[in-house]
């Protein structure tokens, strides 16, 4: 490998803080790390290093389903972003609003419960070891009974995990690599990737930025955000994100049982990812479940991530009703079962226990609490942009405006906002094609934070 | 999905407990059969959670998303903790929930189309989920194997160590050391023929060292010990029966940046983008206990409880063999290995179950090689390890 090569090395495939500035070692070999841009210089190709030239190679093929992937998961690579603008600019005070982070303290009456369970893995009476795989259940039924009370769900229908990112995945190694999907475009990349990764996609396309046999379901103000389902070709699975991550849009009762009519008609698994459910300030469906006919076409995961702050103490859900089967009548509950007593091994015991105070009385008011603190940040951003003259969408039903840039290149955008008001946003784009022209703008931050940053945007916006 | 041909192996055998339990209500069930950490976690440990719990309800200590790779400072510390003068560095480590969660994240890296090499027996996991990702091969009745797995016989007569030489080529050589079911930890010698082996047939080895805290002697703890190993082998391990953490969860994979697929990209990168899109990180909690181990006093507080473990092996070994079983580990790794020849595993599982109340595994569940032995665990409270020696005693004597 080239001097030159190692230099314009690759950045794909890799997140921010892998590459961030640590205080690991370093080692000798070259490591792929890009330079930022006025460091390059012309160089002298010199005779690489005697090492590199015979390095042993394995014999095992890559991946070639990994291949596919175009460059990092998205997140990552805004990270690295902002992570090389700190460096650019030491001293600006970067506001992140592009990934959605939490950044308020999770209330009392829930930590101090964690903290309670941690302290009695010392005692004798209070130790535990191998939880249930599916989650405790005291937590299970807790869940069953806040969120699903009157829908038919029942305690053995939910399965807790360490969130509802690992359990989408966990969820495409159930259905394996033959199925088909379809995905809202733009969405939450996680959908997507797993599906390349598992195999069930074909090569990404470069002119339609799309990767082949994925139905995209565009998703756009000019249908309310709302695919046109008589445009949409059957596949077995159908990724569905109500709050809308990212466009913050919620579907309606009469959408959502279009969706599961379409669905049902189409024998159709959806996985309904509700995981800003109480977000919801409109009178729409928090669940898929509310909607008869669901329980025999729909799996839907959940999290306490945006809820309590969970999103490095690591607790989520799905719901897989007994109703659901495959095609020879085999219940999908059953191996997905066989997925999470194989693949996995249970949440921490101690975030299971967070998660239980959470949903007491006192925990589901805190929680709210902090909810209506996201809200009213998002309030402040939807107003801003509002003033600003900009078509601004969502906010209403989810922590993120999705803010409209007519013909303009969303990472041109992107760069444009951050390296002149050191904001960090997140560009359409990578949520899909259809979120070309579109900005992200996430609602998680300190309030002082939030306001800012709204100022910095009038400024560079009037 | 439909290849697996029963349920998980652990909760079969929780599930036999249950079924016993409500026949037997009032027997005195003792659990040695899923290794199930059963003694307190030190203080030092639970109260560095405790208080990383508490900080997340305030402005200076909350934290969000943490790296999906791991705190830099908990990646460093399990470096400099177990991988000293090997030249495992901190960004090759990948904190994770647990090696069972590691080894399906670590199957999707590697995909449908590797063929692979597990131990006779060997941890479930490593077959069913290969299995689960399409690359097994049917399941073959009249030899309980799987089609296309290679399946590499530990046995009295080989000591335990595969053939190598009668081996035949894997992508994937899945190598668990000690080992689970056995207890055999191999030597520093046949862990460099291991090398070799793959080095010759440019095969990966994903090397499970999760009991690794129970080695006594000098046996390697680590594949990296071995010169050459940073070419050819990821290793997977856990705080589970380190730490107790069996429910906390967190363990950690090591993926060296020399080890490369045929057309020279570096699985690493791969891995840290499966990382990446199909996890989220280990619980934060979780990590400020992990971090906690591995300080001097933590370190101390554990090694003790794994002492305990190791002595309730040595009892359970001693009652065995005093009444003429043959038996074998329990030296390195918390497990005992009983053969009774000529018996089916499940029947003599029946037996002991319904003769003591004593919970143990049959050899079968690990593989076909596994079939005529039973794995006792070594977890417990002393006196039921000693209630359950007696009873065992009784039974063979």
């Amino acid at each position: 490998m080239s001097v030159m090569q190692s230099l314009s090395g690759s950045i794909s495939s890799s997140s921010s803080a892998f590459l961030a500035p640590t205080n690991f070692t370093s080692s000798s070999r070259a490591q792929n790390v890009p330079l930022p841009a006025k460091s390059f210089r012309i160089c002298k190709c010199v005779a690489a290093p005697q090492e590199q030239i015979t390095a042993y190679k394995t014999k095992v093929s890559r991946n070639a389903n990994v291949a596919k992937l175009q460059a990092g998961y998205l997140f990552p690579e805004i990270a690295r972003r902002r992570t090389a603008h700190l460096q650019k600019y030491p001293d600006a005070k970067v506001i992140s609003l592009g990934i959605g982070d939490t950044t308020e303290p999770i209330p009392e009456v829930i930590t101090s419960a964690m903290a309670k369970r941690s302290y009695a893995l010392s005692t004798l009476e209070g130790y535990s070891g191998y939880g249930a795989e599916q989650g405790e259940k005291a937590l299970r039924a807790a869940i069953a009974s806040r969120f699903y009370k009157n829908f038919g769900i029942e305690e053995d229908d939910i399965f807790v995990s360490d969130g509802a990112k690992c359990d989408i995945s966990r969820l495409q190694v159930v259905f394996g690599s033959n199925v088909t999907m379809a995905v809202q475009d733009p969405s939450y990349p996680a959908y997507v990737d797993s599906s390349v990764i598992m195999g069930q996609t074909g090569q990404f396309q470069k002119d339609v930025e799309k990767y082949g046999k994925i139905e995209y379901m565009r998703c756009t103000p000019e249908n309310g955000f709302f695919p046109d389902l008589s445009t949409v070709s059957r596949t077995d699975i159908i990724f569905f994100c109500s709050p809308n991550n990212p466009t913050g849009s919620a579907a309606t009762r009469e959408q959502l049982t279009q969706l599961v009519q379409f669905a049902k008609d189409n024998g159709t698994i959806i996985v309904y990812d509700s995981a800003y459910a109480l977000y919801m300030s409109d009178d729409n469906p928090r669940s898929i479940f509310e909607i008869p006919g669901a329980k025999e076409v729909a799996i839907e995961t959940s999290s306490f991530s945006k809820y309590a702050g969970f999103t490095g103490v690591r607790l989520g859900w799905t719901v897989v009703p007994k109703q659901l089967l495959f095609s020879d009548g085999f219940p999908v509950a059953k191996d997905f079962n066989r997925i999470v007593c194989t693949c996995f091994n249970g949440a921490s015991n101690i975030a299971q226990a967070g998660a239980l105070a959470c949903l007491s009385p006192e925990g589901f008011e805190a929680m709210h609490e902090v909810i209506g603190f996201y809200k009213e940040n998002t309030d402040i951003i939807v107003e801003t942009f509002n003033s600003l003259g900009f078509k601004v969408y969502g906010g209403k039903n989810a922590p993120y405006v999705w803010v409209c840039f007519p013909g303009r290149s969303s990472w041109e955008v992107f760069s444009e906002i951050l390296e002149k008001t050191h904001v960090v946003t997140t560009p359409g784009s990578g949520f899909g094609p259809g979120g070309e022209g579109f900005i992200r703008v996430s609602a998680f931050g300190h309030r002082e934070n939030i306001l800012e940053a709204c100022r910095r945007f009038k400024e560079l916006y009037k | 999905m439909e290849n697996l041909q029963s349920g998980y192996l652990f909760p079969e055998i929780s599930m036999r407990e249950f079924e016993h339990t409500q026949k037997y209500p009032d027997a005195e069930l003792i659990r040695l059969g899923v290794g199930d950490t059963s003694q307190p976690i030190p203080d030092i440990i639970t109260s560095a959670m405790a208080e990383q719990a508490q900080n997340l309800s305030t402005i200076e200590g909350y934290k969000g998303y943490g790296a999906e790779q791991g705190n830099t400072e908990l990646r460093v510390a399990i470096a400099e903790t177990f991988y000293k003068n090997t030249g495992v560095k901190g960004n090759e480590i990948f904190v994770s929930d647990g090696a069972q969660c590691d080894i399906s994240r670590l199957q999707m890296l590697l995909g449908s189309n590797v063929t692979v090499a597990v131990q006779d027996p060997s941890f479930p996991a490593f077959i069913d989920s290969s299995v689960i990702l399409g690359r097994a091969g049917k399941f073959q009745k009249e030899t309980s194997k799987y089609g296309n797995v290679v399946y590499m016989n530990c046995s009295p007569q080989n000591d335990f160590f595969p053939d190598l030489q009668t081996t035949p080529r894997a992508d994937i050589i899945f190598f668990c050391s000690p080992n689970n079911p056995t207890g055999y930890a191999a030597s520093w010698h046949q862990l460099k023929q291991l090398v070799e082996f793959a080095k010759s047939n440019g095969s990966i080895i994903v090397y499970d060292s999760s009991y690794a805290s129970y080695i006594s002697d000098p046996t390697p703890t680590s594949i990296y010990e071995i010169p050459g190993a940073r070419e050819v082998a990821i290793e997977v391990s856990s705080f589970s029966k380190f730490a107790g953490f069996t429910g906390v969860r967190l363990g950690w994979t090591v993926v060296p940046e020399e080890l490369l697929y045929s057309n020279g990209f570096p699985v690493i990168k791969d891995y840290d983008r499966i990382v990446c899109t199909c996890f989220n990180g280990a619980s934060n909690i979780a990590q400020a206990g992990g971090l906690a181990c591995l300080s001097r006093q933590g370190y101390k507080a554990i090694t003790s409880v794994v002492d305990y473990y190791m002595e309730n092996t040595k009892i359970i070994y001693e009652a065995l063999t005093s009444v003429g079983l043959k038996v074998y580990g329990g030296k390195n790794a918390p497990y005992i290995w009983v053969h009774f020849p000529g018996m089916s595993s499940w029947d003599v599982f029946n037996k002991i179950l319904e003769k003591t109340h004593v919970v143990t595994i049959p050899g079968s569940g690990f593989g076909p090689a596994g079939e005529h032995y039973i794995r006792v665990s070594a977890f417990g409270h002393r006196d039921c390890i000693l209630e359950a020696s007696m009873r065992l005693k009784t039974m063979f004597s």
